[in-house]
């Protein structure tokens, strides 16, 4: 069936995903990216639970899923693995067994040469910014090749939107509900970029949804650097943020060039990319207003203070990664 | 050879020559013994696996998921909060079918913090779908771990070996650690079959998720082929013997009269305990005996039962509690053995409170009395 269907991916329809849902379009493009010679971990969430329904999966390439929290370590575990296969295969082991039958021992040896196995550790943005935190860390202090890939729609949308550390402040979801006593989410989105710099991540960049040609770009760069990675994508969600199908894209352009959700990249430590922002650039309440989850600040005088402290917040941004 | 030789060291001996490719472990003690011998391998160039040193226990059980995953043979070590805060992906490596080996080192759980031993870390995660054994001796410990890998690898379901700790890890004793030409005929390198790892040439995708259509047959064959290991364990046992000249393949042991009136049953260190218990009650005309369980998951039922068969009085004792019913060993033999037998629940040693033959004596004559309920001694 699949080889009827205009495009060619290696991740196959046939998945669960919402209409107009950004979250498995970037997923399409990072791992076409990433190419078939890669191998994904991937936590629970929305990413895991549209795309693997047993006994179905829409993976062409090794993939699994073991829980919420620990994509990371999983991953650590694959990479470390991958290692002592090489040593074996080069004849550089004495003592470690374990090598499995259908590894052609030249064919392999050839891979070797020809460029490593991608390891990804794919999740939401509860699974990386919130529960599965400190294996993250983990990971990248301990160095690992690993691209540890953040598909980030803002809240815990799997379970029915409840907000996350990646939650922006004031936005409503069902656990930050605006009402008399209430503007939503009081607490701002943790800075995962500035965190991940100051593991030593190799790479450490952000997209949106709204540019493919920059996430696929991304995944390639920073697979080519070995270290440990991140790479954190802006993906609308429908259902979670309220919004049409049909702004998904539009919706993520918009937080990119308002400068809400600040696009960059980080080699080395070093600001290699920042996108800048387009002259004039559109004021935060263009983007604010095509998604039900900021509606109430449309609605009294406190969310107009409301919307004056994003577009400052933006302003900042635009300061801080030089966006102009 | 034959050598005196610390628990803990004993068994990273037994590691190192069981060959691992990734080694992943976070350090509480009755535990760290075992995996500080295993850095200290690596860094002297005596092994080469891959030893990742993880942030949490919940991460050292995650990364040996994802390298087992990956085809290769793992090690983990843990006790008691380690332990539980593994609990999740416990699960998730039975479910996964993965031949993870993992040594618990056995010791109380919080509040009171106490790392000194009982079971009560092992015995709280008995459904987790793995096998589990309980060595008595530092001998059975070493010998354990080669089955264990030799076991999981063929009904890919994981296993724990569980050794006292401090009682066994930290005690030197004479253990003999076999050779790496013998330990190789007996384990052969790992090979898992085609479609079963995570391998860029046949891709498969693992830990798909369930719905109500597939669950519970799912579950249903991961039940089936635990019970069905215990063929295998026995088989393996019996092969052990035949190679290394000791051990047998039954899962659970007799000793002492073999018409004893009262038995006692336990798992681990402590039946050499009841056993010189039993030598003296014996020796003083008292008819006693001690059946030792080996093999706690799968339960080996039918073991159990016809080894109490001649009994009129079964004592159990526990080193843990399932609060608020009694010694989890103890529910589990008063489920096979008829109400005609008084099975009785007793509860030793918690915290590492030393259980002494006085103690064995006390529950041989208190077992007798005939009461309902649990018996705390100590
Ligand atoms: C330990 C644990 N806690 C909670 C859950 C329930 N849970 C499953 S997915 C999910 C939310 C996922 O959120 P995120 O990582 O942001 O991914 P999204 O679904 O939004 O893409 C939660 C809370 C779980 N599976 N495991
Ligand atoms: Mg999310």
């Amino acid at each position: 069936m699949t080889d009827k269907m205009l495009f060619n991916s290696l991740l196959n329809p046939g998945h669960s995903s919402c209409a107009g849902c950004g979250e498995i379009l970037a997923m399409r493009h990072v791992l076409d990216a990433a190419g078939s010679n890669t191998i994904i971990v991937n936590a629970t969430g929305c990413s895991e639970v549209t795309t693997s329904k047993f006994p179905t999966s829409s993976f062409k390439v090794p993939w699994i899923h073991a829980n919420f929290e620990n994509a990371s370590a999983v991953a650590a575990g694959v990479w470390a693995a991958l290692k002592t296969k090489r040593k074996i295969l080069r004849g550089s082991s004495r003592f470690t067994s374990g090598l499995a039958p259908q590894d052609d021992k030249q064919k392999q040896a050839q891979d070797d040469k020809a460029g490593k196995i991608n390891v990804m550790a794919w999740g939401g943005d509860g699974a990386f910014f919130d529960i599965g935190f400190g294996l993250l860390s983990g990971s990248w202090e301990r160095g690992e090749n690993i691209l540890h890939v953040c598909f980030d729609n803002e809240a815990y949308m799997n379970t029915g939107v409840q907000a996350s550390g990646a939650t922006p402040f004031s936005a409503n979801t069902t656990t930050t509900p605006p009402d008399t006593n209430s503007f939503g989410n009081e607490l701002m989105k943790k800075d995962m970029i500035a965190i991940a710099l100051a593991h030593r991540c190799v790479y450490a960049g952000t997209a949106t949804i709204a540019n493919v040609v920059d996430i696929e770009n991304k995944v390639k760069k920073a697979l080519t650097l070995a270290g440990p990675k991140y790479l954190q994508i802006l993906v609308t969600c429908v259902p979670g943020w309220y919004t049409d199908a049909k702004d998904t894209i539009k919706i993520a352009r918009l937080a990119q060039q308002t400068g809400v959700y600040p696009v960059v990249e980080f080699v080395n430590g070093e600001l290699l990319d920042a996108v800048k922002c387009p002259v004039p650039r559109p004021k935060v309440e263009e983007y604010l207003k095509l998604q039900g989850r900021y509606k109430h600040l449309f609605k009294s005088d406190k969310g107009q203070v409301i919307i004056k402290k994003i577009q400052s917040m933006a302003d900042e941004n635009m300061e801080k990664y030089n966006l102009q | 050879m034959r050598k005196c030789i610390e628990g803990s060291l004993a068994v990273a001996e037994a590691i190192k020559l069981c060959r691992p490719a990734v080694v992943a472990a976070y350090p509480i003690t009755p535990q760290t013994h075992i995996v500080e011998e295993l850095a200290k391998f690596k860094a002297e160039g005596e092994a080469d696996f891959e030893f990742v040193r993880a942030e949490s226990e919940f991460s050292a059980a995650s990364i040996v998921l994802g390298a087992s995953a990956s085809g290769v043979r793992t090690y983990t070590a843990s006790s008691s909060q380690g332990l539980l805060l593994m609990t999740e992906v416990l699960f998730t490596i039975a479910g996964l079918r993965l031949p993870v080996v993992l040594t618990c080192a056995n010791r109380a759980v919080s509040a009171p913090i106490n790392i000194w031993n009982d079971q009560q870390d092992a015995m709280t995660i008995r459904d987790a779908g793995w096998i589990m054994l309980f060595a008595e001796d530092n001998q059975e410990a070493v010998d354990f771990h080669l089955l264990a890998y030799k076991i999981s690898e063929q009904v890919k379901i994981p296993v724990m070996v569980n050794m006292d700790g401090f009682v066994l890890t930290h005690t030197f004793e004479p253990v003999d650690i076999p050779s790496e030409k013998e330990v190789a005929c007996f384990l052969p390198n790992y090979a898992p079959a085609a479609g079963q790892i995570l391998n860029v040439k046949s891709p498969v995708s693992l830990g798909c998720f369930a719905t109500p259509a597939d669950y519970l047959e799912i579950r249903q064959d991961l039940f089936n082929d635990l019970v069905s290991s215990m063929e295998i364990i026995k088989k393996e046992l019996g092969n052990f013997k035949k190679t290394f000249k000791r051990g047998n393949s039954e899962l659970v042991e007799y000793y002492g009269d073999k018409d004893a009136e009262i038995v006692f049953a336990a798992m681990g260190s402590i039946v050499g305990t009841i056993k010189d218990a039993v030598d003296e009650l014996n020796a003083a005309g008292q008819k006693a005996g001690v059946i030792k369980i080996k093999c706690f998951r799968p339960f080996p039922k039918e073991e159990v039962v016809s080894q109490l068969s001649k009994a009129k009085y079964a004592a159990v004792i526990d080193k843990n509690i399932s609060l608020g019913q009694e010694g989890i060993l103890a529910t589990e033999i008063k489920a096979l053995v008829r109400n005609d037998k008084k099975v009785q629940s007793f509860i030793v040693g918690l915290g590492g409170r030393d259980v002494t033959r006085q103690h064995i004596f006390d529950i041989y004559k208190k077992v007798q009395d005939n009461k309902d309920g649990v018996l705390f001694v100590g």
